[in-house]
């Protein structure tokens, strides 16, 4: 296959970028998109020019790290990573632009490698259960009905991508959010901080300049992992039940 | 030198008891005056964290990728083993401490095991007291399976994603920590070299992959959770940054490595398509609890998935059903793996490039239906099309082999500490607890163990003898050092602008090792690997092409890095596979076998850890024994006939 494609090229956070047009000849269907990247910077370099950067680790649509906008999509025409998206997915002859991820909260580093750390910091607000290591019951001292636990699963295997942020208008983070606040108001062991939780990463989550949400569920459509909607609904359940019930906790976020 | 295990006397279902009693405790009040480095936040390196932390000792936390989230544990998909005998089917943490030291092939340490056994299950409580989300029966329950041949139901899993959620459960107790201030994390850095003073780590120098920041840290203890270095292959199913630099500084810094030739081939990956190939994927080992290997008896050339059908049943080989009738698909990983590269050796292999062999599930859909198989293996079935474009309902998997884990690593006795005071390892970047061969659903169960359970005890007792003012400061002239010849290694690798990519030398490197020190190994081979690599190092430090500069995000310039200190450590293992001239576990000496062609292990010379110790540029490494002692299993050959 050939290929042309559109890149955004950008130095670092605080130069300008600009689109960069490559003519790629050496594709083969069987490669994966980053496979497809990984021959292009291998001319690049024999060419003496500066490789494109790109996040990745996996390979295995598992860790959430490889974060590309490939003709307006996040992660391409399927739904699924971009490491697992595969060339025979597009046409011969075809143009594909890729660029990062683009939101006000996830600042692009270089190229197509943008800034994530906003969603470490929501997790770290209250994306946890307060134990510590030991002193906890027997595992099986906690039953929970499959159909819980099963929800509670699919709430829990969003992968940290971003996509939902890139594919919303508003750059909205409330997929992501709302999928680890339903994880645990979903299982009996998070309900004990059920109520804080969800008001300090709803606040974090306006802290880092994500915008707001208006039900397009265009993160749904584009999210690899199949995050429901419901997820959003829950945690909006959730906050308000929180914002009329709460006394104990100070709004603010961060505490 | 002599290498202590520190093993504690007494009966072994004791051993761990009475040891913990024994450690010195660090007064409460006076935790919050050390400072521990834990470098990786993996399974093993996100626990140890949070534990400290927990306990009040002020931690500093290090991962390359741009979250502690996305560390390697991440991928891994099939399950933990844990003694919990919850199915009554006849677990004990004595089964499982014997499973472990017989599937290692009997070349690691019992207590140990016996230990790692033991903690197992408290791992599965508190991973649920965090709300992981393991699989649950109707009753609400948790559920298990069998995995990799297992005779009982040992397996906790969360559907194929068991690493993502143990994971997610030790990242969210880390992100508790920071919250609270007892953690520090520091994204996109990577440790580039280890400082010791007086014998003793004290601390390390950083890169911040962003900014190109050199930095140094000092603490009273360091713990390396870097995880292992299978990519030392090129290919292997291991995340693409997954590298042994970490280790390996600490290596040239005085810490031993252990047994740097084992590692584990897993059967069932997906084959390589082409040259552009960048990494392999694995398929979950359950696949053959209901899918059959075989190839034709007679070789076809570039037999294609979707002709397999044209081979009648007469004209197929189930080759591991015909040789292993007992265990038949579910041999162990290696056994399987060797079996079939030996079929494709014979020119059997099918698939464009014949370095594959099939996996058919239309007996088990056929037997069982297509829903029951989609609700067992939907998921991987799914996977499988995407990467190949094939579809595993109509047609046989292709697998072949691939470089999965590695059991070698940084030498440590049984407090996780290395030789070199102060610095421990844990999770896969140690030697310890797989011997010459890990069983399935034992990596992440390690990896936890070790932080959770054991590094919270062991490093107290070290920071209480050594006292919170035995502490050197980054201005000590040994930071000052290491920050230099960091720095002069980085301007080296700029300045060299030879014709090869990294990427180039890598692959050159990872054939080499995949040729002669990869499933099976003989000693012609391991000479000619020993030439080869010397002749890629040399070409790597006069040819390779890194551009870009220091101070800025510079993805070439780390893998440069990392792909000079695996040539390394390519070299030593291939000394390592060259002194073991037996078979044992995944290391197989073409030498040492038995008339059947099966591993023959040699008892009476090598029931000892190779652990090796650098001796500077261009020396040959020096090789010390800790000799193993069986108290309680007794060494059989293993036999899957
Ligand atoms: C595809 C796959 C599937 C698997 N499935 C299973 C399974 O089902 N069951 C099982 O038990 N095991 C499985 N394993 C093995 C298991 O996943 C690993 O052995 C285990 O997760 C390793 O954990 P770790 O904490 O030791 O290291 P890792 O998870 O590899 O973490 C390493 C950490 O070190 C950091 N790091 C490395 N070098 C540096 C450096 N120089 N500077 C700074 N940071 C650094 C990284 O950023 C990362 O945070 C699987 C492995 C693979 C590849
Ligand atoms: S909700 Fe989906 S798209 Fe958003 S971060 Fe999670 S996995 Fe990615
Ligand atoms: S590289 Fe890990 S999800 Fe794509």
């Amino acid at each position: 296959m050939k290929i042309t494609l559109k890149v955004w090229r950008q130095k670092s956070k605080d130069t300008k970028g600009e689109f960069k047009t490559y003519q790629h000849d050496h594709v083969s269907s069987d490669m994966s998109f980053l496979e497809m990247m990984d021959v292009l910077n291998t001319e690049l370099i024999k060419k003496g020019e500066d490789p494109i950067h790109f996040d990745h680790d996996c390979r295995e649509g598992i860790c959430g790290m490889c974060s590309m906008y490939i003709n307006g999509q996040p992660h391409g025409p399927l739904q699924t990573t971009t490491c697992q998206l595969h060339m025979r997915s597009f046409k011969d002859g075809e143009t594909i632009t890729v660029e990062p991820w683009r939101a006000q909260a996830f600042p692009v580093i270089r190229d197509l490698v943008v800034d994530r750390t906003a969603f470490d910091r929501i997790q770290q607000v209250g994306g946890y259960i307060s134990v510590n290591t030991g002193g906890v019951p027997d595992a099986n001292s906690i039953p929970i009905a499959k159909k819980i636990a099963d929800e509670a699963f699919d709430a829990a295997a969003c992968i940290g991508c971003g996509a939902c942020v890139a594919a919303c208008k508003n750059a909205s983070a409330m997929l992501f959010v709302s999928a680890k606040v339903s994880q645990f108001a979903l299982l009996p062991q998070g309900h004990a901080e059920r109520k804080e939780r969800v008001e300090k990463m709803v606040n974090q989550m306006d802290a880092e300049g994500f915008g707001s949400c208006t039900n397009t569920s265009a993160c749904e459509a584009e999210c690899p992992k199949g995050i429901s909607v419901a997820n959003i609904a829950r945690m909006n359940r959730e906050y308000f039940s929180a914002m009329i019930s709460s006394y104990e906790v100070k709004v603010g976020g961060g505490e | 030198m002599k290498l202590e295990s520190k093993t504690p006397e007494g009966p072994l279902a004791e051993k761990w008891t009475k040891h913990k009693f024994n450690l010195k405790l660090v007064n409460p009040a006076n935790k919050r005056k050390y400072e521990v480095i834990v470098v990786g936040t993996g399974l093993a390196g996100a626990s140890a964290a949070a534990s400290l932390a927990e306990l009040g000792y002020n931690v500093k936390s290090f991962c390359f990728q741009d979250s502690p989230r996305r560390a390697h544990s991440i991928a891994a998909q099939g399950g933990i083993n844990a003694a919990k005998n919850y199915q009554n089917d006849g677990d004990s943490v004595y089964r499982l401490f014997y499973d472990t030291v017989k599937g290692g092939d009997y070349r690691s340490r019992e207590a140990n095991v016996y230990r790692l056994a033991e903690v197992s299950v408290n791992i599965i409580d508190q991973c649920v007291a965090q709300g992981v989300p393991f699989a649950r029966e109707y009753g609400g329950l948790l559920a298990n399976r069998s995995f990799g041949g297992a005779q009982v139901s040992r397996t906790f899993y969360a559907r194929g994603q068991t690493g993502q959620q143990l994971l997610l459960g030790a990242y969210s107790a880390l992100n508790r920590q920071i919250a609270n201030g007892k953690v520090k994390v520091y994204n996109r850095t990577e440790m580039l070299d280890l400082v010791v003073v007086d014998g003793k780590a004290r601390g390390i120098v950083t890169r911040d992959l962003v900014t190109g920041k050199i930095e140094a840290h000092s603490a009273h203890a360091v713990l390396l959770c870097t995880g292992g270095y299978g990519n030392v292959f090129y290919l292997s199913t291991n995340a693409k940054g997954s590298n042994v630099t970490a280790a390996w500084r600490a290596h040239k810094k005085g810490a031993l490595f252990g047994n740097p030739c084992f590692t584990q081939i897993h059967p069932t990956c997906i084959p390589v398509s082409g040259d552009h190939q960048s990494k392999l994927t694995l398929m979950s080992e359950s696949l053959r609890n209901d899918g059959r290997v075989w190839v034709p008896k007679i070789a076809h050339k570039g037999l294609k998935a979707k002709e397999a059908a044209s081979i009648p049943e007469a004209d197929r080989d189930y080759f591991l059903e015909r040789k292993y009738p007992s265990f038949g698909n579910l041999v162990p990983r290696d056994v399987a793996s060797r079996n079939g590269k030996m079929v494709c050796d014979e020119g059997r292999g099918v698939g464009a490039t014949g370095l594959a062999v099939f996996l058919d599930f239309a007996d088990a859909i056929k037997r069982d239906g297509h829903d029951v198989i989609s609700a067992k293996y939907g998921n991987l079935f799914d996977m499988y099309k995407q990467i190949t474009g094939d579809d595993p309902y109509k047609m046989p998997m292709m697998i072949f082999p691939a470089v999965h884990y590695t059991m070698g690593g940084l030498w440590v006795d049984y407090n996780l500490m290395t030789n070199v005071p102060g610095l421990y390892a844990l999770g896969e970047a140690n030697f310890s607890d797989h011997g010459a061969n890990r069983l399935g659903a034992s990596a992440l169960m390690q990896g936890l163990a070790d932080g959770y359970f054991v590094i919270p005890y062991t490093v107290g007792d070290y920071l209480a003898h050594i006292g919170w003012n035995d502490k050197v400061s980054t201005d000590h002239p040994a930071f000052k050092e290491a920050i230099e010849a960091v720095n002069s290694r980085t301007q080296k690798l700029l300045s060299i602008k030879g014709k090869k990519t990294v990427d180039e030398l890598h692959r050159e490197l990872g054939l080499t090792m995949w040729e002669y020190c990869g499933m099976s190994r003989n000693a012609e081979g391991l000479k000619t690997a020993k030439k080869k690599i010397q002749e890629i190092k040399n070409e790597f430090w006069q040819n390779v092409n890194v551009l870009g500069g220091a101070n800025e995000l510079n993805s070439e310039l780390e893998k440069a890095g990392r792909v000079a200190d695996f040539i390394e450590l390519g070299e030593l293992m291939v000394e390592d596979a060259l002194m073991r001239s037996e078979s044992c576990g995944g290391h197989f000496r073409e030498e040492s076998q038995t008339p059947e062609g099966e591993a023959l292990r040699k008892d009476d010379d090598f029931a000892f850890v190779s652990a090796w110790e650098y001796k500077g540029e261009g020396q040959a490494e020096e090789m010390h024994k800790e000799e193993l002692k069986f108290e309680y299993v007794k060494l059989t050959q293993r036999s899957y006939k």
